[in-house]
C-alpha cells in the first residue's frame, strides 16, 4: 500500500487500477466489487498545504502538488461536496483560442494536459475533440479572427479561417438567412472540444488521494489562524482548527468572501452566469458552436441535451440563479442562430458564481499576506483551466515563484497596468 | 427580479442597466489648495479596480434606460436579489410627489 496515510483508513481496493479488465471482471462479477474512489479521513492537525475548495481547480492543485512536486501532505477542504459549485455547473468546454500574451501560453498548455488527463488520471474525463466554430457575421468580424488565427497558429495552437461555403458542410442547419447577422464564416480550433465536468472533479480526487492527499468534505472555512507579524498559520473551519505551513485559495465566486477573512480586497466582483440544458435529442450538433453577436452558444452532450448559454445577468450575485431577461436573450439568440431549436423542449437552467475580474484574465499569484496564495478570477473560462489551474497554482504553492505559463497573471498587474484584457472592455467585469 | 422605480412605478428587469456598487467615489487627484495629492495613484487605484463585493445588502447603481432613464440607487441584497429599497440616484433629477388620484 504505497502513500498510505497514518490514519489506515485506506481501504486496499482504493488502489485498483481501471481499464478494460477491472471493467470485464467486475462485470462477471454482478459489478459488485467496485470499491469508492477516494477516502474520507477526519483532518489532521496539520498539513504541509491546505487548498481552500474542492472544486475541479483545487483539486487538481493537490493532484500536481503530490505529483509534481513532492508535496504529499495536503488538505482539500470543501464547504459542501466536492465539484458542487462551478466545476458542476458549467458548460464544459475545453479550447484554448486566445490572443493575448500570457493567455495563449496558458491555455495551450491546458489544452495539452487535457489531451493527456485520462492516461495520466487512469479515469475516464470523457475528454472528446469535436471542435469548437466561432462564428462571424461581418468583414470587420471576419479579419479580427483571422488576426485571432494568425496570433494563435504563431503560438503553434491550430486554427482554421473557415469561409460560408464550409460552415454550410458542417453545420447545415443554421439559418443562413439572417439579414443582420448573416453567417459568412468561423474561426474553427479543431483540437477543442467537451470533457464530462463531474468525471474531471472525481478523476483529479481519486488520483490525489492515491498519492495520499485528505479530501475532506463539509468543512467550510470559517477564518483564518494568523501569528503576530499576521502570517497565515492555518484555517479555522467547521471542522476545528487545522495548522498549516501554506493556504491556498481556489474558491472562485467566493473568493472575495474568503479573502475579506483575512482583510483583502480585490480587483473581483461576483457575478450570476446561467447556462442551460434541453432535453435529449439524437446527435444533431457536432462539436461546439458559438455565436457572439447573438450571445448565444451550444454544444450536445453525449447524453444528447443541448448545452447552451449566453452572457452574465449582469449585476452582482452570491444566489447561484439567475432571472427572466438573460433566459430570453439567450433562447432568442439560440432561435436566431437555429430556429428548429424552438422545437426542443428545455429541460433544466441553472445559474453559478462567477469571479469576475477586473481584465477578465485570472489572478495566480502570492497575496500580500504571508502564507496565503490566490488562484481566482477566473471569470466565465475556469473549467477548461483546470489543469494547467492545478499545475501552475501547484508550482507557486512548492516554488513560491510563479510557472513560466502564469507570470502574467499576477495580482499586482493592475497597479502596474499590465492588464491582460482580451475583449478590451476595461474595468467593469460585467461586460467581459 | 422586478425594480420599482420611483418614477415610473415597478418595472420588468429587462428594462434597467447595471453600473455596480454605488460606494466608489472618484477621487480628486489635487487637494483643496489645488496641490497635487501625493496618494492619487493609490486612491485611483483603489477606486477603479478595487472592489467590496458585498455578500449581503449593496448599494447599487442602476439606470432605467427602458422607462425615464433615470439613474437609480437600490439597496438589494446579493444572495437573495430581495430589493429592499429604491431611490433616485444623487443628481438624478427631484422625485416626483405621489399622485393622490389614478390618471389615466
Amino acid at each position: 500500500m504505497k502513500n498510505g496515510n497514518a490514519l489506515g483508513q485506506r481501504p486496499e481496493q482504493t488502489e485498483m487500477r481501471y481499464s478494460i479488465f477491472s471493467l470485464a471482471k467486475a462485470a462477471l462479477s454482478g459489478h459488485k466489487g467496485w470499491t469508492r474512489a477516494w477516502r474520507d479521513p477526519q483532518p489532521k492537525k496539520h498539513y504541509d498545504v491546505v487548498i481552500i475548495g474542492g472544486g475541479g481547480h483545487g483539486l487538481a492543485t493537490a493532484y500536481y502538488l503530490a505529483k509534481e512536486y513532492g508535496i504529499r501532505n495536503v488538505a482539500v477542504l470543501e464547504k459542501g461536496w466536492i465539484g458542487s459549485g462551478n466545476a458542476g455547473r458549467n458548460t464544459t468546454i475545453i479550447r484554448s483560442n486566445y490572443m493575448l500574451p500570457g493567455n495563449t501560453g496558458f491555455y495551450e498548455l491546458s489544452m495539452k494536459l487535457w489531451e493527456r488527463q485520462e492516461q495520466d488520471l487512469n479515469y475516464n474525463t470523457m475528454v472528446s475533440q469535436r471542435g469548437i466554430i466561432n462564428l462571424y457575421h461581418s468583414d470587420a468580424q471576419r479579419d479580427a479572427f483571422a488576426r485571432r488565427g494568425n496570433v494563435m497558429r504563431i503560438n503553434g495552437i491550430d486554427a482554421e479561417l473557415l469561409d460560408s461555403e464550409q460552415i454550410r458542410k458542417v453545420l447545415p442547419f443554421l439559418n443562413y438567412n439572417n439579414a443582420r447577422f448573416p453567417v459568412m464564416g468561423g474561426l474553427w480550433q479543431p483540437r477543442a472540444g467537451t470533457a464530462r465536468h463531474d468525471a474531471v472533479v472525481w478523476g483529479y480526487a481519486r488520483a490525489a488521494d492515491s498519492f495520499g492527499v485528505d479530501i475532506i468534505q463539509n468543512c467550510e472555512v470559517t477564518g483564518f489562524a494568523r501569528d503576530q507579524n499576521g502570517k497565515i498559520t492555518g484555517v479555522e473551519t467547521a471542522r476545528g482548527t487545522i495548522s498549516a505551513g501554506k493556504v491556498g485559495m481556489a474558491v472562485a465566486g467566493s473568493t472575495s468572501r474568503v479573502a475579506a477573512m483575512a482583510g483583502m480586497r480585490l480587483p473581483i466582483e461576483s457575478h450570476v452566469l446561467q447556462a442551460f440544458v434541453s432535453e435529449a435529442i439524437k446527435p444533431l450538433i457536432p462539436g461546439v458552436i458559438t455565436f457572439g453577436a447573438g450571445h448565444f452558444y451550444v454544444s450536445q452532450s453525449d447524453k444528447g441535451g443541448l448545452v447552451f448559454g449566453g452572457d452574465l445577468d449582469g449585476y452582482n450575485s452570491y444566489a447561484q440563479r439567475g432571472n427572466m431577461p438573460v433566459m430570453e436573450d439567450v433562447c432568442e439568440g439560440g432561435m436566431a442562430l437555429m430556429p428548429m431549436i424552438g422545437r426542443v423542449r428545455l429541460l433544466r437552467q441553472w445559474g453559478g458564481i462567477m469571479d469576475m475580474s477586473m481584465d477578465g484574465t485570472p489572478i495566480i499569484d502570492r497575496t500580500p499576506i504571508d502564507g496565503l496564495y490566490l488562484n481566482a478570477g477566473w471569470c466565465y473560462g475556469g473549467f477548461k483551466a483546470t489543469p494547467a489551474s492545478g499545475l501552475v497554482f501547484a508550482h507557486l504553492l512548492a516554488r513560491d515563484e510563479p510557472h513560466e505559463e502564469a507570470k502574467r497573471f499576477r495580482l499586482d498587474r493592475f497597479r502596474r497596468g499590465a492588464m491582460i484584457d482580451e475583449k478590451g472592455q476595461g474595468a467593469q467585469p460585467n461586460l467581459h | 427580479m422586478r425594480i420599482a422605480c420611483p418614477f415610473c412605478g415597478e418595472r420588468e428587469l429587462g428594462e434597467f442597466t447595471y453600473l455596480g456598487d454605488a460606494a466608489p467615489k472618484r477621487p480628486s487627484a489635487f487637494a483643496a489648495d489645488g496641490a497635487e495629492q501625493p496618494d492619487a495613484q493609490d486612491l485611483f487605484f483603489d477606486y477603479v479596480y478595487l472592489r467590496d463585493n458585498i455578500a449581503g445588502d449593496m448599494d447599487e447603481r442602476w439606470y432605467h434606460g427602458g422607462g425615464c432613464r433615470s439613474w437609480l440607487t437600490v439597496t438589494r441584497n446579493t444572495t437573495t436579489h430581495e430589493i429592499k429599497a429604491v431611490g433616485a440616484a444623487p443628481g438624478a433629477g427631484a422625485q416626483k410627489p405621489a399622485k393622490a388620484g389614478a390618471t389615466s
